[in-house]
């Protein structure tokens, strides 16, 4: 049976993650390589790298940072953050990345989908969904969140998956940070009108909030960041209690 | 040497790295003459089945002949469909005819999870269990159940060259094994421990 995924998202500002990170043990607990190694030797079934100053001049120090990563996991590699061109999707590839997440340039060129599925196939290209609840409507935000669109997050990840995303990415700007747990309804909606996988983000803060994003939320994989950088629940024990509670995941 | 083949479907960059972190010398042949020389030779790919016609005749006989002369030779993903007479999703396509039977659409089915049905679906994407119906030496070292990463919509038929079975929908073959001829569903270059064991274990046959 298929497991559901857990994710580890790297937020990585001039090559060195942001966030608080408390692991013992670690040599530089804000240097990427060393977190993925970790998160790896724990179970974790992928990475996300998220560049999230996405400058130009961080662009190099992204790529090195991507290479350092990819020399140590041998799971799948994501990278996202200011993808806007076809070469800045080939810089993170040809750094080491298997898949690149795609926002605001996806929305405003959506051809850049299209283009990258038929040069690196679509299983590469998640198109990642940022969306907040306005008056009972999924609206779905660009730039890091500060700008509202017109789109609804479902219509739009339909729109994604049809012109080649293998994946969507979907984050609640309302639930984002807060610790409260996914949004369950939003990431339900979205998984049941696409065929591709749904990645639920945003909110994550016990282990409880997993098992409630599988199930009632009908998400293919949960992401998360500071719930795993801050030692007081590691991914094996979170898989364990998916286990327990019915949920196929690789233990 | 083990000869990499590019054809233009997916990046190499993946399956290079695993390689040579378990020690592996890697080339990847420009021409096909390039391949006299190949103790070994591995396709990767991803994608479209009709992005194997990127492998002219010329191709063809070259890995055609490497097999012929005993040489190991290792399909992964689309690599794997391609040991197969043909696939449904490019019918237009000739496989290599390795292996007998006809690749297809993976089926939608219902997967029972906390008493809900769950709709399958497809592509299969992410980590699903290996069964061994049999020994294989791609497999030696490896329990049984181990979970390896799966991104495709089509696949192989169980026949008696079988050496793994996955299920999504129905069972399908997640890995072959006849004589030196390999091939694997999934991708042992991001498959973790468990995938670079197998291609340690295709390197030991080489």
């Amino acid at each position: 049976m298929l497991s559901k995924r857990i994710i580890a998202c790297l937020d990585v500002r001039n090559g060195a993650v942001v966030k608080g990170v408390h692991f013992e043990g670690l040599r530089n607990a804000g240097d990427p390589a060393e977190l993925a190694a970790r998160y790896n030797e724990e179970g974790i079934d992928e990475v996300v790298i998220l560049d999230v100053t996405a400058t130009i001049e961080n662009r190099r120090a992204l790529a090195d940072t991507v290479a350092a990563v990819a020399k140590r996991i041998f799971i799948p590699l994501t990278v996202g953050g200011g993808i806007r061109s076809e070469s800045d999707a080939a810089a993170a590839v040809d750094a080491g990345a298997d898949k690149v997440s795609l926002n605001t340039a996806a929305l405003t060129n959506p051809d850049l989908i299209t283009t990258l599925a038929a040069r690196y196939g679509s299983q590469a290209v998640i198109v990642a969904v940022d969306a907040k609840w306005e008056d009972g409507r999924a609206v779905v935000y660009v730039r890091s969140g500060q700008r509202g669109t017109q789109r609804e997050a479902v219509e739009w990840a339909r729109e994604a998956a049809a012109r080649g995303a293998g994946e969507i990415l979907l984050t609640s700007i309302d639930r984002d940070g807060t610790r409260k747990g996914f949004d369950c309804p939003l990431t339900a909606a979205v998984s049941k009108a696409v065929d591709i996988p749904v990645i639920a983000s945003g909110g994550a803060g016990s282990l409880d909030h997993f098992s409630d994003v599988f199930i009632e939320g009908r998400a293919d994989a949960a992401l998360a960041a500071s719930i795993f950088h801050f030692s007081e629940h590691s991914v094996k024990s979170l898989k364990a209690l998916l286990r327990s509670r019915g949920i196929p995941v690789r233990l | 040497m083990i000869a990499l083949i590019d054809y233009g479907a997916g990046n190499l960059t993946s399956v290079r790295k695993a390689l040579s972190a378990i020690g592996a010398e890697v080339s990847v042949p420009g021409q096909p003459s390039d391949l006299e020389n190949a103790m070994g030779v591995i396709v990767p790919g991803v994608g479209n089945f009709q992005a194997t016609a990127g492998m002219n005749a010329a191709w063809r006989d070259a890995i055609l002949d490497v097999v012929g002369r005993g040489r190991p030779m290792l399909g992964i993903c689309l690599g794997l469909q391609w040991l197969f007479e043909g696939s449904k999703e490019a019918p237009d396509c000739q496989g290599l005819g390795l292996m007998t039977g006809q690749c297809d659409r993976l089926e939608r089915g219902i997967e029972p999870v906390e008493g809900q049905a769950w709709p399958l679906k497809i592509p299969h994407v992410g980590w699903n269990a290996l069964h061994f119906p049999r020994a294989s030496r791609l497999f030696d070292g490896i329990e049984e159940g181990s979970q390896v990463y799966f991104t495709h919509s089509y696949a192989a038929p169980v026949t008696t060259d079988a050496v793994a079975v996955t299920t999504h929908g129905k069972p399908f073959a997640s890995a072959v094994e006849r004589g030196q001829v390999f091939g694997v569903q999934f991708h042992p270059e991001k498959s973790g421990d468990v995938g670079l064991r197998v291609l340690k274990n295709f390197l030991d046959a080489v």
